[in-house]
């Protein structure tokens, strides 16, 4: 876990600096994050591939946020409609990324 | 106070991964994830521009209703299918979101002063948008390949490679020029070939290619999540798609190295085609033995350690179940029985895995081709279910080979090889497989599962 604490320490002196453009602090957050993505699946088991495809693929539909927040103004439109379109696809993998994902490591079992 | 439940939710998401470190821990990783979800959606609904909460809750109930009736349902031959499909709806999701926030940049706070976008938001979108609309229709195309629905052959024709290049330069003129002008019609038409792009970049690469497809579109997926991140400025977004993109790229660098290709190579399409298979084959027709499940059965049960290589046959005939049944008849006999598995094997990047856990194999006696390859050499029985390409010795020997310096397992150096294969057909890269022709080897032409319970049978 060192590399989200160097992270999230890179991350605060980034915001402590006061003139740092958003930009720039969002994109370093990004490239810590790729280093941390990096280390953290050569970690994973091989075994475990079809399992690790499918949980990011419900990790990545944390773009979620971003769904809700385009439904979320009051004054109905075709933007808020949109959103909500996106909240209901996205649910779909969501949920069943994460059963399908419990469902497959359910089956990894040692030998008795 | 946002903030950090948002800080909160994306150490979660990588404590997730990190679980998938050993199938112990794999499981308590997997709820990592769901609190972290649990969490980043609730803090966002409690944000104050957030109102319409029960269409919001339709369309969650909705979508999780039928996601969860598929992850019941859906066999485990079939994930290679399901991971497809769910790219594609991140895809889908990511352009209705750009479009959306295009649509009404104050809902989003990205508007500049004086109406309109910020330069920075306009190229963000602009990545987000094409990102996630290739990784829709090229999924969709992943998806129809793996399902069966259009045929796993690649398709080619002239002039492929300058269309798609002529297409790429034009979706990125269309783009800067939304940058430069925020029209509609620039946005549209990049969005457009955007699109297109995506079905033609994946039509014409073969079906056994898909675990490399797969894998890229999963981090597609990933790139797309951290540009809507970048859109939104918001940073939880951007480390979790910087988590899957990142994934989603190292499984598609372990799957390029197990086949010995480059990434561009397996992108420019038409491996395993009709052409490739009809030049190296034609040559005079050799002697090899086949045999019955009889036969193989005697084989196996005088052996004292057995190796089973499975290949994408093993998921085709979906034999895993009556294969189980039949290691453990070897089991009470006293043999010894594990399971090698190649890094490009089925699918999907640990398809056999999953299909061998589900039909209840112990995790313990399945082997990655590393820890195994030298074992074959005291191995009395190498038994070959629906494999050929990552047996075929030509990978070590023949400079000439198409398969030339892709890694392989050692099947040859077993003392016995029997192959379950439905004919002498060529594998998917069309080439002859040495292995068939050995005086130790035993061919029996028959269907895995059928050839299975045979053995089983005779057992």
């Amino acid at each position: 876990m060192n590399e989200v604490h160097a992270a999230a320490d890179a991350a605060q002196a980034a915001h402590g600096a006061a003139a740092v453009d958003p930009f720039i602090f969002a994109f370093t957050v990004f490239v810590l994050a790729v280093f941390i993505g990096y280390h953290v699946v050569w970690n994973v088991t091989p075994a475990l591939h079809t399992p690790l495809m499918s949980l990011t693929n419900a990790i990545s539909s944390i773009i979620i946020v971003g769904a809700i927040l385009a439904s979320g103004p009051l004054e109905q439109n075709l933007a808020t409609v949109l959103g909500l379109f996106a909240v209901g696809l996205v649910s779909v993998n969501i949920f069943g990324g994460f059963m399908v994902t419990q469902r497959m490591l359910a089956m990894f079992k040692k030998r008795r | 106070m946002v903030a950090m439940a948002y800080l909160a939710a994306a150490v979660l998401l990588i404590l997730a991964l990190k679980g998938l470190s050993s199938p112990e821990s794999a499981r308590r990783g997997n709820i990592f994830g769901m609190i972290g979800m649990l969490l980043a959606v609730v803090v966002t609904l409690q944000l104050k521009q957030v109102h319409n909460y029960w269409w919001i809750f339709a369309a969650m109930a909705a979508g999780g209703v039928f996601g969860m009736f598929v992850a019941r349902k859906i066999p485990m031959t079939h994930m290679p299918q399901l991971v497809a499909a769910m790219h594609s709806l991140v895809g889908l999701a990511a352009v209705l979101i750009a479009v959306s926030a295009f649509y009404n940049p104050e809902g989003y706070g990205i508007a500049a002063i004086g109406g309109g976008l910020k330069v920075s938001s306009r190229i963000e979108l602009f990545l987000g948008t094409f990102i996630g609309a290739i990784t829709f229709t090229a999924s969709i195309v992943a998806f129809s390949k793996l399902q069966g629905l259009v045929s796993g052959k690649p398709l080619v024709f002239k002039g492929q490679h300058p269309l798609n290049l002529v297409l790429g330069i034009v979706m990125v003129g269309s783009g800067i020029a939304f940058c430069v002008t925020q029209a509609w019609i620039p946005f549209l038409v990049m969005l457009g070939i955007a699109l297109l792009l995506g079905v033609l970049l994946i039509v014409p690469i073969g079906g056994a290619d898909m675990p490399v497809i797969v894998s890229m579109l999963n981090s597609y997926s990933g790139w797309a999540a951290a540009g809507i991140g970048f859109t939104l400025e918001n940073n939880m977004l951007i480390v979790a798609g910087a988590l899957v993109g990142s994934s989603g790229a190292i499984l598609s660098y372990i799957m390029t190295r197990a086949m010995n290709r480059s990434l561009f190579n397996v992108l420019l399409g038409g491996f395993g085609g009709e052409s490739a298979a009809g030049g190296a084959t034609s040559a005079v027709q050799r002697p090899y033995k086949s045999g019955s499940a009889e036969d193989a059965a005697f084989l196996l049960s005088n052996a004292r350690s057995v190796i089973i290589v499975p290949g994408y046959g093993l998921a085709v005939a979906r034999a895993q179940h009556v294969l189980k049944e039949m290691v453990d008849a070897l089991i009470k006999q006293g043999v010894q029985v594990r399971f090698a598995i190649h890094p490009v094997a089925g699918r999907m990047p640990g398809h056999m895995n999953v299909l061998l856990a589900e039909a209840d194999v112990p995790y313990d006696l399945v082997e990655e081709m590393d820890e195994i390859n030298a074992e074959f050499a005291d191995t009395d029985v190498a038994l070959v279910i629906g494999a050929n390409d990552v047996t075929n010795p030509a990978a070590k020997t023949d400079p000439a080979s198409p398969i030339y310096g892709m890694p392989v397992l050692d099947v040859a150096k077993a003392q016995h090889v029997v192959f379950i294969k439905r004919s002498m057909s060529p594998g998917y890269a069309g080439l002859d497989n040495d292995l068939f022709y050995m005086d130790k080897t035993m061919m029996l032409f028959s269907d895995a599962k059928k050839a299975c319970e045979a053995i089983l049978q005779a057992l």
